[in-house]
């Protein structure tokens, strides 16, 4: 499973694409960041704002991230090695996985360079705040990542994996703007429950929420099980 | 080393294989022949545990593939129809993540020297495969399937796009390999089945047709009685001497190629072996032989009888005629 993994995290590295996400994600983020913090029409230490705004940058990013992940394998056919190779299809889902979210973890710590600038120039800062908001960012992202992951593993074709994953994550972590035309109180309590960017929100606040977290985990855990069973079914098919 | 026994395989409703069995004994290259939609793939995907079968049982020197796929694979280098080659990387790289990858334990620097020294592929072990040539490519392919040395090496079509040189060169390099490895090639070049191979297995329709030794194959090649002789003498007389050789079916004049040669192309009996009397009875006149070539029942003809129904075959046959095929 360590040789897929570092055979994941090096082939993002020799082509392009690794370094399109990082330079693309970190300066989203900064602009993002200046624009809503520091030289917002009322200049704000409130990092709420920003983190909100970030997981849009999420959501458009990761399929670059995710989107050759299987893909690209079953295209070139390099699948075949990986399954005749002495590994099992939960290692190396796994490593998959895992290789596109270390790419990911590591630019959002890096993004976390902006939170300098506040503390040279702002007064009042919320480290818990901030702090729940980074993690609550590595958590939806590795919710992202195992959505992505999955549906690269369903087409060969990267462009479909992309903007199906793209349009899968728009409606999973924006589900509850929905909410205010929805009549049903019930059905908004289940949308808004779905909804990633409503678990999100909590941690933005400084509030540390197990609930969310079990709920990020378990999304991240459903769509792995879920890509293990993609390869399971086409092997027995 | 490689039992199959009593292999299904159903898509859907589709049976892609019914039943085969066969074994492969210890050191031996099997052709494993078919037309395309036999079943070839379908049964290496399941030998490689890249596909479960429907029923049956594979064991690999021992392991079972389905009940212990990890270690059955381990057992196994297999070259698929397009070698899995990531273009970005270079030779080294690839290599050495494929040995990682099948987590092999022989000293890894040593190991895929050796390797590359047998395929010859030093000469390009730093270059990203992106830009090499197809002939270099499938060698990385080969090499990749021989980390390990594993005892059993399956390829599937190895010499496909490949130019004359590289094919007779991947052909000594898989008949060197038969003689540590056991050897599954699939192909559909009949000449490279008979060049390499020890024995043959033919596939049609998802069942075995024929399962023969190479030998025997040649031999029954051999006694078919078809030739094409080239004979420098009058066209008139040669050709009712020719006609007048016991044993001979039919004498077809196929014209001249050069000035004073002319090719006859001569039917006998079959299992009738002419050659000898042919080249008496021409010294005796007093012309001169310049060429003379078994053309024989080919493999081509002997697959296309057991692959084909009856009728079907004396249609193609009928078309090819004329073919030079």
């Amino acid at each position: 499973m360590l040789s897929l993994l570092k055979k994941e995290l090096h082939s993002y590295f020799i082509t392009p694409i690794g370094y399109v996400f990082v330079a693309v994600y970190l300066a989203v983020n900064g602009v993002l960041f200046t624009n809503l913090t520091l030289k917002a029409t009322v200049p704000t230490t409130s990092v709420e704002a920003y983190f909100t705004s970030s997981v849009l940058a999420l959501v458009l990013l990761v399929p670059l991230l995710t989107m050759r992940s299987f893909s690209e394998e079953r295209k070139m056919k390099t699948d075949q090695l990986l399954l005749t190779a002495p590994i099992s299809l939960g290692a190396m889902v796994g490593a998959k996985l895992l290789g596109a979210y270390i790419v990911y973890a590591l630019t959002v710590v890096a993004s976390s360079m902006n939170m300098i600038a506040l503390g040279i120039y702002g007064a009042t800062i919320n480290y818990g705040a901030i702090f729940g908001s980074y993690l609550s960012l590595l958590l939806i992202g590795l919710a992202c990542v195992s959505i992505g992951v999955f549906i690269s593993a369903l087409t060969e074709n990267q462009l479909i994996s992309a903007v199906m994953t793209m349009a899968f994550l728009l409606v999973i972590v924006y589900l509850s703007l929905f909410n205010s035309q929805i009549e049903s109180d019930f059905l908004r309590t289940v949308l808004s429950w779905i909804s990633l960017l409503d678990r999100y929100a909590l941690f933005t606040y400084g509030i540390f929420d197990l609930s969310s977290l079990i709920y990020y985990l378990s999304i991240a855990g459903v769509f792995y099980f879920l890509t293990v069973r993609v390869f399971e079914k086409r092997r027995w098919g | 080393m490689i039992k199959i026994q009593n292999l299904v395989k159903n898509y859907g409703s589709i049976e892609a294989v019914k039943n085969i069995s066969f074994t492969v004994e210890e050191g031996e290259i099997v052709g494993f022949l078919g037309p395309n939609g036999a079943g070839k793939s379908t049964v290496m995907n399941i030998l490689t545990g890249y596909l479960s079968s429907t029923s049956g049982e594979v064991e690999v020197n021992g392991v079972n593939v389905l009940e212990n796929p990890l270690d059955a694979k381990r057992q196994i280098g297999y070259l698929p129809e397009q070698p899995p080659l990531y273009p970005d990387m270079t030779v080294k790289e690839y290599l050495g993540f494929v040995f990682d990858l099948k987590g092999c334990k022989l000293p890894k620097k040593e190991h895929l020297a050796e390797i590359c020294e047998v395929v010859k592929i030093k000469d390009v072990y730093n270059r990203v495969i992106r830009n090499l040539s197809k002939g270099y490519r499938q060698r990385v392919g080969i090499a990749q399937a021989l980390i390990g040395n594993p005892k059993v090496v399956i390829f599937d079509e190895p010499t496909v796009g490949l130019d004359p040189k590289q094919i007779i060169e991947i052909r000594s390099l898989i008949r060197e390999l038969g003689r540590h490895h056991t050897v599954i090639l699939s192909t559909h070049i009949l000449p490279e089945v008979q060049a390499v191979c020890d024995r043959i297995v033919i596939i049609n329709r998802g069942r075995i047709v024929a399962n023969e030794k190479t030998t025997e194959i040649s031999r029954a090649v051999q006694g078919a009685g078809k030739m094409s002789v080239k004979i420098c003498g009058p066209e008139k007389d040669v050709y009712s001497a020719l006609r007048a050789i016991p044993g001979v079916q039919s004498v077809t004049v196929l014209g001249a190629q050069d000035a004073d040669s002319i090719t006859y192309y001569v039917e006998s009996e079959r299992g009738l072996d002419i050659r000898k009397v042919l080249f008496r009875t021409v010294a005796q006149k007093g012309w001169t032989m310049i060429g003379m070539e078994a053309m024989g029942v080919n493999l081509e003809d002997i697959f296309l009888s057991v692959v084909e129904d009856p009728a079907d075959a004396t249609a193609k046959k009928k078309n090819r005629k004329g073919g030079n095929v």
